[in-house]
């Protein structure tokens, strides 16, 4: 889009069959609804020479006619007078929804998309007063912009529409500050990514004993209405205020998270962690109330304590099952918590980030193969990016680092039922304040 | 259904930005003699498709001349000094293969 409509060059945008709703979606909202793309079957991803001579060679799946003759066309038919003017279209958004019976309305939310196909609280002008009775924030005030990819465009929302969504997903008006903060990220927890994305939220400082979230047992499990209808908000106010997330449109995840149910909100278990709190990492005081997102969450690492004997193989183990293109987050119990100074004698959290920064690693060939780090990490390397760039210059067998340092975290939650603890793959996105939005 | 049923709520999205239309690029009367780019994406083996296309041009219309130029870094990032190229030295472009 940019060659074409900033440099003036004619373009044709070649993609895969599955994204004909998405990508022809993006172009109408970047205000190239008639832009030339063509289709090819899905996936290229793997296939070899031959077989991708062959898409050349055939036809889209979508017109049935040959792709080369819809190129060539894309680039040498004049255009019909589409395309050519400019037009600015109305997307205003109501403030209400026409009144009905609660029922039909339930049933326009799910229709609507609005939902997570849970049973929602209607949120009512009462209800929405309430929830905005909980900030000193004016209900016209924006709060951000979010979008479910980068190459869609921003959708804005006020403090009154996270209040809206608040209400839905059964938040209590002493949550609103932490679902305020949440919003005001930017980060949207439902991303369109094919990857199947999910956010983690972890929350410090005064205000989890305020609204009595759970940092001890099943913290992370549906045992606290806190924990569970604020991470809940996370999600419904990203697929609402960003503009939507629906499958094949706004949401492209091959297999879907179901960590997106209530994007894994959990305080950090400061009284029980032996190390100072994740928002003090970064830049607050222990007094201020904090939340920070995080975004990826597919993959999972987990054992059981540190072994006396072989705990830095099967650390080192865990690491390289997870894919290196996303940084590991240690998502510890307390007692491994301890157990890491124990055995490695990391009194602080950044001791224990070097050990992982310094242990994380795999022969260069094996990394640079990984298809994500082909997709966005070595286009990066070939560019002069650091430290990707020096990396590309290992030899195949010389076991480079996988992770930036700057990009490994560890945060403590859970009981002390057991040791039991796991690496998330997640990468930190921003620490927001919750008491700018009390 | 009585009025007394009816209830109001709020809406829950979030407000979309305007959208202007942006013109095409006026369109080629020949790819022949012209030189097309086929912009490489970096994504998903897309190199190894275009490099495919790039052999139909050969094989096809000679009469085309056809540069297989991989973006500069991710394709999350802006790459002016590629679009500068392609509008300095080219006259069309194909792109691909994005999702």
């Amino acid at each position: 889009m940019t060659i074409e409509a900033q440099y003036g060059v004619p373009t044709v945008a070649m993609h895969t069959d599955k994204f004909d709703r998405v990508v022809r979606s993006v172009a109408a909202v970047n205000g190239m609804a008639e832009l030339r793309q063509v289709f090819v079957p899905q996936p290229v991803m793997g296939k070899s020479a031959r077989e991708l001579r062959a898409y050349v060679d055939g036809k889209d799946p979508l017109t049935g006619r040959p792709v080369m003759q819809e190129v060539i066309e894309g680039l040498t038919t004049p255009l019909d007078g589409q395309g050519v003017g400019t037009i600015e279209y109305d997307r205003s958004t109501p403030r209400l929804v026409e009144a009905d019976t609660e029922e039909n309305l339930h049933r326009l939310f799910m229709e609507n998309r609005w939902t997570d196909y849970l049973p929602i609280v209607l949120p009512t002008e009462e209800r929405v007063a309430a929830m905005l009775a909980a900030t000193r924030r004016k209900p016209d005030e924006v709060v951000g912009r979010m979008r479910p990819t980068h190459f869609r465009e921003a959708w804005e929302y006020t403090v009154e529409k996270v209040a809206v969504n608040a209400v839905m997903a059964g938040a209590r008006p002493e949550y609103f500050p932490v679902v305020l903060a949440l919003a005001a990220t930017g980060v949207s927890a439902r991303g369109s990514t094919t990857s199947s994305m999910a956010a983690m939220a972890v929350v410090n400082g005064p205000i989890r004993n305020e609204i009595k979230m759970n940092a001890g047992t099943g913290a992370l499990a549906p045992y606290n209405h806190a924990n569970a209808t604020i991470g809940r908000a996370y999600g419904l106010l990203s697929q609402n205020l960003q503009g939507g997330s629906v499958p094949g449109l706004t949401y492209m995840g091959s297999q879907g998270n179901n960590y997106a149910y209530n994007s894994i909100t959990f305080p950090e278990n400061e009284e029980r962690s032996p190390w100072e709190p994740f928002h003090v990492q970064h830049g607050f005081r222990p007094t201020d109330s904090t939340v920070s997102v995080f975004g990826g969450c597919r993959a999972t690492a987990y054992t059981l304590g540190l072994r006396e004997k072989h705990w830095r193989e099967h650390v080192r183990n865990m690491l390289r099952g997870m894919d290196p293109h996303i940084p590991p987050v240690f998502v510890l119990d307390p007692i491994t918590a301890r157990q890491f100074i124990d055995r490695g004698g990391f009194t602080k959290k950044d001791a224990l980030i070097d050990w992982i920064y310094e242990n994380a690693r795999m022969p260069a060939s094996e990394f640079w193969d990984y298809q994500l780090v082909q997709n966005y990490l070595y286009p990066r390397a070939t560019f002069g990016e650091e430290p990707w760039a020096s990396k590309l210059k290992a030899a195949p067998d010389e076991m480079i680092q996988m992770y930036r340092r700057e990009d490994i975290h560890v945060v403590v939650v859970g009981g002390e039922t057991n040791g039991y603890w796991r690496i998330m793959g997640a990468s930190y996105a921003k620490t927001v304040s919750v008491d700018d939005w009390r | 259904m009585s009025t007394s049923d009816r209830i109001t709520v709020l809406n829950p999205m979030g407000f979309a930005p305007k959208v202007l239309e942006k013109p095409l690029a006026p369109r080629l009367s020949t790819l022949d003699g012209k030189t097309v780019y086929l912009v490489d994406c970096r994504f998903d083996d897309s190199d190894v498709f275009l490099k495919q296309m790039q052999a139909w041009f050969a094989e096809h219309l000679p009469g085309v001349r056809t540069v297989f130029k991989p973006i500069s870094s991710v394709y999350l990032l802006d790459d002016p000094t590629t679009w500068e190229e392609i509008k300095a030295k080219g006259h069309a472009a194909i792109v691909g293969v994005g999702h």
